[in-house]
């Protein structure tokens, strides 16, 4: 009797706060993940639903839905909503669930900033959003606002823009901050850096990359700020400025930010395929070596996106041959999913199936990289339909997926329930035909010569802009059932063992499901 | 009765749905016209197929295991990890193939920058939204304005067979010459692209690039602006006119012809209906994609003109912000890039059109005079 008292007492002092100030006021990592994961999907649905607004003007030639104007401040607010909004803060979600829980610490390492990192995150969106409501209309100038449309010719709303992306970095760095702390400080005795899962690993690169690039992005935005407001000409030629000083800086920060993109979801999938393989990952030293090298060399290949610009032939040669480099070690890190699948024992839940679609998929948008990074042919491919063909490819199958993938993975031991792997099913097929629908004949139609950013198109890309349409429609509707599908399990369901999954290795499944609003007080002893 | 047939079908489907009739299915790049066109061409190809290489040995062992190693097919795990040999293999043999692929791609590209001993220069300069040409030893020049009728833009008329990629007037070149580009712009940055050249270069205010072509079959060559440069950036598109040589030459004459006739028309004494007339039509290709062809712009972004201040107040005011425009907004100076006829004419015209009866006119020769003052 005497016990069952204790145990209650002791979750009335340590169980989360109710109501809304459990929420704003909560310092718990796992109440902070939840956040940020709910926040990423909104962002998802809403980025998502001005893609369908895009796919909408474009199932047709012809203007009818939307005007130019609005059709550029929608491509724009989506790129913006997706990269800022979706991928970044999922992964960051996804840390702040996994990181303590995989190297046996008891929070994060800095809780209150944790907190305040999460919160100034709305606060940016909603800056930015409202930028859909001013006069002049939102930002229009593509998400890499290149000067001097987004300085000299850029709408009013654009102070709030600069405003925003400067709230946003200060939060991710402050995110990145965190993760470091808590995973150089933190780890459970034994847990040397070459026994840390994967996820881990790629987190932790990953946020010396934020922490690089993050001032970066803000020092560009500035400097816009300053030639907006405040008279200078940073990018302005005729004040003696350079236009494309702008492009080499944000690219300074816009490549590195593609792979803070994937990183997180590499070491996510490095859990998942030998899960549901039960068998070791093949080659966990050449997977760590691989990612620090995409990491080191992703800070000198930035100017592949700018071989039209003129860049001196030297320069060009340069940047092509580094970034044809960084295809080494992402092959190396195919190469060692497929080869832990090889004689495998293999199953395919819902975390499998997008973990599998992901390396197939990945690997596309890779060999498409592959050949933009042929200098010559980029000049053919460069701001056309491929370039969206192949950042697509990397990034919905890639980030999208890969956070898909994590979420069914790690699901039982958020909720404490299985998810209902039928609809998990449905999801991921539709998800995948609607997907690979949408943009694969984005391919065809840019090396048929269709540029990007244009609301109305020449007559003889009608009909895969009509297919491309209809897979987007697929894809984008079906997301709302992986919202059904995460209710129902949080509601109830089958009963989640500590070890949800028959394969799965790591701390994080040695705490009960629903991993307790406390783990690891005292640290685990790792072997 | 093949032929019948197709065109049977393609009236049915133009007459259901205008679109798809003309539309096709093309999957990939076009070798295009040019030197470069072709090498970027088969340097596509190579790389294309080095992937699909990778991608059959990839995929091809991924699909064994899927189907082969399946717990439910009784699959028991292996237990082999980290093999030196493997792991050294699939690094170098990516790189050197990597390294084969680098050669042609680097041979191409320095031949794509050796502008040197061009036969012709043509200065492309680009503008929101359209793109500018001057044969810079020949001493005339002109734009190059999108021509599909708004109407077909939006869905009031049946699209015609170039939508969008057809201009007033398109770039001339002989064919078998060197033709160097020298591009710049006057706003934001654009991009030139022909695809049939295997020519793309963006045109950057402030600097200017060079890129060359050598076209040997004469043809009309489309392509479209790259780099997104505001609203009407998918409505700003390239066309190139390949001729033989003697109907270059004879076009270049008939060109400095009309230019000194232009120049004529400065001295000439001018009525308020000739300027209307010729306002009008000036008016609708430089200014109505901005202000409106009625006059009522689209504010905030561009103001109305019909009743605006300046367009019924002062004359002079309404001269200098046409002439020089108003730095750091989209209204660009139009000085330098309409002759003083045209100038004169869509001043006079903004005065007395749309109920903007200010009944005042401005003559060529005045514009001339206050360019000159200043
Ligand atoms: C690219 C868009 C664009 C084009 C093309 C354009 N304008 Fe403008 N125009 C503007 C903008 C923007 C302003 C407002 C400038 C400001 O902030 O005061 C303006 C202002 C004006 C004004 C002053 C109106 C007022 O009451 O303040 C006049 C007159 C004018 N333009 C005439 C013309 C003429 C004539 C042409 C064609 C030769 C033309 N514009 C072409 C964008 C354009
Ligand atoms: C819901 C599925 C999606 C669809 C149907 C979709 C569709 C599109 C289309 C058609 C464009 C090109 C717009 C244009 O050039 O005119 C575009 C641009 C873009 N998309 Fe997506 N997209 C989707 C998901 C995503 C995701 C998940 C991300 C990122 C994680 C993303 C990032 C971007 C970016 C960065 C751009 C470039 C914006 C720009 O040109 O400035 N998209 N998208
Ligand atoms: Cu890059
Ligand atoms: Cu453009």
């Amino acid at each position: 009797m005497s016990a069952v008292a204790d145990t209650h007492a002791q979750d009335h002092h340590h169980g989360p706060a109710s109501g809304i100030s459990r929420w704003l006021l909560t310092t718990n990592h796992k109440d902070i993940g939840s956040m940020y994961l709910m926040f990423s999907f909104a962002m998802f649905l809403l980025g998502g639903t001005m893609a369908m607004v895009i796919r909408a003007e474009l199932f047709q030639p012809g203007l009818q839905i939307v005007q130019p104007e609005f059709f550029n401040q929608m491509t724009t607010m989506h790129g913006l909503i997706m990269v800022f909004g979706a991928v970044m803060p999922a992964f960051v979600g996804l840390a702040n669930w996994m990181v303590p829980l995989m190297i046996g610490a008891p929070d994060m390492a800095l809780p209150r900033m944790n907190n305040w990192s999460f919160w100034l995150l709305p606060c940016a969106f909603l800056i930015l959003v409202s930028t859909l409501f001013m006069e002049g209309g939102a930002p229009n100038f593509g998400w890499t606002f290149y000067a001097p449309l987004s300085t000299t010719y850029g709408p009013p709303s654009t102070t709030f823009f600069i405003f925003a992306i400067h709230i946003m970095g200060v939060s991710s760095i402050m995110g990145a901050i965190n993760v470091i702390a808590t995973i150089l400080n933190m780890r459970a005795p034994g847990m040397t850096l070459m026994k840390m899962p994967m996820f881990v690993w790629t987190w932790l690169i990953t946020a010396f990359l934020l922490i690089a690039v993050m001032p970066v992005l803000a020092g560009v935005v500035t400097m816009m700020l300053m030639d907006i407001n405040f008279g200078t000409s940073f990018f302005n030629a005729a004040g003696g400025g350079d236009p494309v000083l702008f492009q080499h800086v944000f690219w300074f920060f816009g490549h590195p930010e593609v792979y803070i993109m994937i990183l997180p979801a590499f070491g996510a999938i490095s859990h998942i395929i030998p899960a549901f393989s039960r068998k070791r990952l093949f080659g966990y030293a050449s997977m760590v070596y691989a990612v620090g090298a995409i990491a080191l060399l992703s800070f000198l290949v930035w100017a592949h996106h700018m071989f039209t610009v003129g860049v001196p032939v030297a320069g060009q040669l340069f940047f092509m041959y580094a970034t044809l480099l960084i295809a080494v070690p992402t092959g190396v890190k195919v190469f060692n999913w497929v080869a832990t699948m090889f004689r495998g024992s293999l199953t395919f839940e819902a975390p499998m199936l997008f973990a599998v679609a992901f390396v197939i998929l990945f690997t596309i948008g890779g060999f498409s990289g592959l050949m933009l990074a042929i200098a010559p042919a980029d000049f053919q491919y460069h701001d056309t339909y491929f370039v969206v063909a192949h950042f697509h490819y990397v990034l919905v199958p890639g980030a999208i997926f890969g956070i898909f993938a994590s979420a069914y993975f790690w699901l039982p031991k958020w909720t404490g329930h299985m998810y209902d792997e039928t609809l998990a099913k449905t999801h991921f097929w539709l998800s995948f035909v609607g997907m690979n629908l949408a943009f694969f004949p984005m391919h065809f139609l840019g090396l048929a010569g269709m540029p990007r950013r244009i609301p109305d198109y020449a007559l003889q890309f009608a009909d895969f802009n009509m297919v491309s349409s209809i897979g987007a429609f697929m894809f984008g509707s079906t997301q709302l059932l992986f919202l059904l599908i995460v209710v129902k399990c949080v509601r109830g369901g089958e009963k989640a063992a500590a070890k949800a999954w028959e394969g799965a290795e790591g701390l994080e499944w040695t705490v009960p499901s629903p991993a307790p609003y406390h783990t690891f007080s005292t640290p685990p002893e790792v072997k | 009765m093949r032929v019948h047939a197709q065109r049977a079908g393609a009236l049915l489907g133009g007459l259901s749905f205008p679109a798809l009739s003309l539309a096709d299915w093309t999957v990939n790049m076009t070798p295009g016209v040019t030197g470069t066109s072709n090498d970027i061409f088969d340097l596509h190809m190579t790389i294309f197929w080095i992937c699909v290489a990778i991608g059959v040995v990839v995929f091809g062992i991924m699909f064994w295991s899927i189907f082969a190693h399946r717990k439910s097919q009784g699959a028991k795990p292996a237990n082999f990890h980290e093999n030196t040999l493997v792991e050294v293999l699939w690094t170098t043999i990516p790189l050197v193939i990597l390294v084969i692929m680098a050669i042609p791609a680097t041979t191409t590209l320095i031949d794509m920058y050796d502008t040197t001993e061009s036969d012709i220069d043509i200065k492309v300069t680009g503008y929101q939204w359209k793109w500018q040409y001057e044969y810079i030893n020949e001493d005339f020049g002109y734009f190059s304005n999108l021509s599909t009728p708004s109407d077909q833009i939006r869905n009031r008329q049946a699209k015609g067979e170039n939508y969008l990629l057809e201009v007033d007037n398109p770039m001339v070149i002989p064919v078998g010459k060197k033709v160097r580009f020298l591009l710049t712009a006057n706003d934001v940055i654009h991009s030139w692209w022909v695809p049939d050249f295997g020519v793309k270069k963006d045109a950057i205010p402030g600097f200017i690039n060079e890129a060359w072509t050598r076209v040997d079959e004469p043809g009309t060559y489309r392509g479209q602006c790259t780099e997104l440069c505001g609203k009407d950036h998918g409505f700003m598109p390239v066309v190139v006119k390949a001729v033989p040589e003697e109907e270059y030459n004879s076009w270049v004459a008939e060109q400095r012809a009309a230019a000194e006739k232009e120049r004529e028309l400065t001295q000439k004494d001018w009525t308020m209906e000739e300027l209307m007339e010729r306002g009008e039509q000036a008016y609708a290709t430089a200014c109505a994609a901005c202000h409106q062809a009625d006059g009522s712009g689209a504010p905030p972004a561009f103001p109305a003109l019909k009743g605006s201040a300046i367009a019924v107040g002062d004359i002079t005011d309404h001269i200098d912000i046409v002439v020089n425009g108003k730095p750091g907004t989209a209204m660009q100076a139009f000085g330098g890039q309409l002759n003083e006829a045209d100038l004169a004419a869509i001043i006079t015209y903004e005065r007395n059109a749309w109920g903007n009866n200010v009944g005042d006119m401005v003559t060529p020769k005045e514009i001339f005079d206050y360019k000159n003052e200043q």
